[in-house]
């Protein structure tokens, strides 16, 4: 069986930022991804980051994941791509079906001392007549078309949702030479940063605050011909008798995240539900370690947030676990911790932040709660905010 | 419950069950997420359940007025991921 100190499961910036560490700090280090290229969601973030200069802001996503990519080579990280986790046994041992290069797949055994799970999340479905006809499909699906792959989703498309993820895709759809025709959000506000919203206002996208989606037409070749919004009730239902009809051949639809939780189900890890974070994720502690010893989480799957705050968590859980190995003395991994959390401290303000901030701290009140942490290490984790 | 959502719409689609058939499993005394996977197949197929979970747990919220804790998520067991026999009967989990 093949044995390695650190198995990392998903190759975004969480799981390269957690094998970096680790593999910086000498243990041998597996990262697995069933995705063509690593760097996860990095590589479609065509716009430059925001925040300030010590959180990358002016980087675009794709420079951030070359240099990840880099760094994780100079750490002799070992990465499997087109490899998928198909389940984690008691033990510590993983079942990965290996991409082999373009020859037939195979099923290996890994035993791994420590687990990082960095999954990730997926995308949210919205029901509506019609949602399931081609055409429709998620926002961070037609963004992977027209960045990565370079095709278009369709000629003219309907944006739903106006959370960060519906601008900023709207804005690169039209980058990408196709017609919006409308950006449809049920809320009575926008619900993304308002720069964003102006930059797709300016190119003449008509913005329908306080309307849903009721209807995906079905053209004669069976793919999206049209949609029919109405006006949006205060719970988000369509008042009958407001509808309006839109051509299009796309519906884009940006209705958030939820993290990736089969993986953390099938390693027993005790979950908790937070509307904040997208849904349910494994409750952790101070060092992104789950309820399952030696086994630890980080990024999207610990919480749906962005990639900086990714990194982060990634970082923590590389260094915790090599710290669980020896390899960092304590010392120095409390002198990293600290100065990762207070980072993570200032990602996590403002408007959007704070409520983030507030629901990671009852996340790790929670953990000490339940895995029954002293009140002592508790208050440490106060104190590194 | 709005009039658009018409019991004859797909939420899992992997499965093709509707929302007449979650109701009725509801009815019949799903509580949660795995009460209704387990009476209707929803979140059975292919996906795993990654599309359809949020849908069914919205219609448990509205059906039996609970929060969407309390409505639940599936179970998760392997495979978590489909693969073929031929890769399964290659390998082993030792």
């Amino acid at each position: 069986m093949i044995q390695r100190d650190v198995l990392v499961v998903g190759a975004g910036p969480a799981g390269l930022a957690a094998s970096i560490e680790a593999g910086k700090a000498g243990a041998a280090v597996l990262l697995v991804d069933l995705n063509m290229q690593p760097g996860g969601q990095l590589f479609k973030q065509i716009h430059k980051f925001f925040g300030s200069s010590a959180h990358r802001s002016g980087t675009r996503g794709y420079d951030i994941g070359e240099q990840l990519l880099r760094e994780a080579l100079e750490a002799a990280v070992e990465i499997w791509m087109q490899s998928t986790v198909i389940g984690i046994f008691p033990g510590n041992k993983i079942g990965i079906e290996r991409g082999m290069d373009g020859k037939e797949k195979e099923l290996v055994t890994v035993l791994a001392r420590k687990i990082v799970i960095a999954t990730g999340a997926s995308e949210n479905a919205i029901r509506f007549k019609g949602w399931t006809i081609p055409g429709v499909m998620g926002a961070g699906a037609a963004q992977t078309m027209i960045n990565v792959n370079h095709v278009r989703p369709g000629k003219r498309v309907v944006m739903l949702g106006s959370g960060n993820v519906g601008l900023i895709v709207s804005y690169q759809l039209l980058q990408a030479g196709c017609d919006v025709a409308a950006l449809v959000e049920a809320a009575p506000g926008i619900g993304g940063y308002a720069v964003h919203a102006a930059k797709i206002r300016r190119a003449g996208v008509p913005i329908y605050t306080g309307y849903t989606i009721v209807e995906a037409k079905k053209g004669k070749d069976g793919c999206v011909c049209g949609c029919i919004i109405a006006k949006a009730d205060d719970k988000y239902d369509p008042i009958p008798g407001t509808e309006e009809a839109i051509e299009c051949d796309a519906i884009t639809l940006a209705a958030g995240l939820k993290p990736v939780m089969d993986l953390p189900k099938l390693a027993g890890c005790t979950l908790t539900y937070s509307s904040a974070f997208g849904g349910y994720i494994p409750i952790h502690n101070d060092r992104m370690e789950t309820s399952q010893k030696g086994i630890f989480t980080a990024g999207d799957a610990a919480g749906v947030e962005e990639a900086n705050t990714a990194l982060e968590e990634g970082k923590l859980a590389g260094i915790s676990a090599a710290e669980e190995l020896n390899l960092i003395s304590k010392k120095k991994a409390d002198i990293l911790r600290k100065e990762i959390w207070e980072r993570l401290v200032s990602l996590r303000s403002g408007p959007f932040g704070e409520r983030r901030l507030k629901e990671k701290e009852s996340v790790l009140k929670e953990y000490a709660k339940r895995a029954g942490i002293p009140a002592a290490e508790d208050q440490e984790v106060e104190k590194c905010h | 419950m709005s009039e658009y959502f018409s019991d004859d719409m797909i939420v899992c689609r992997c499965e093709e069950i509707t929302v007449a058939e979650i109701k009725q499993a509801i009815k019949e005394g799903a509580k949660d997420v795995v009460g209704v996977k387990r009476r209707v197949r929803a979140g059975m197929g292919l996906c795993q359940g990654r599309t359809c979970e949020k849908l069914v747990q919205q219609l448990i919220v509205r059906e039996l007025s609970v929060t969407p804790k309390e409505a639940g998520t599936s179970s998760a067991r392997p495979p978590v991921r489909p693969v073929t026999f031929g890769e399964l009967a290659g390998g082993a989990i030792d």
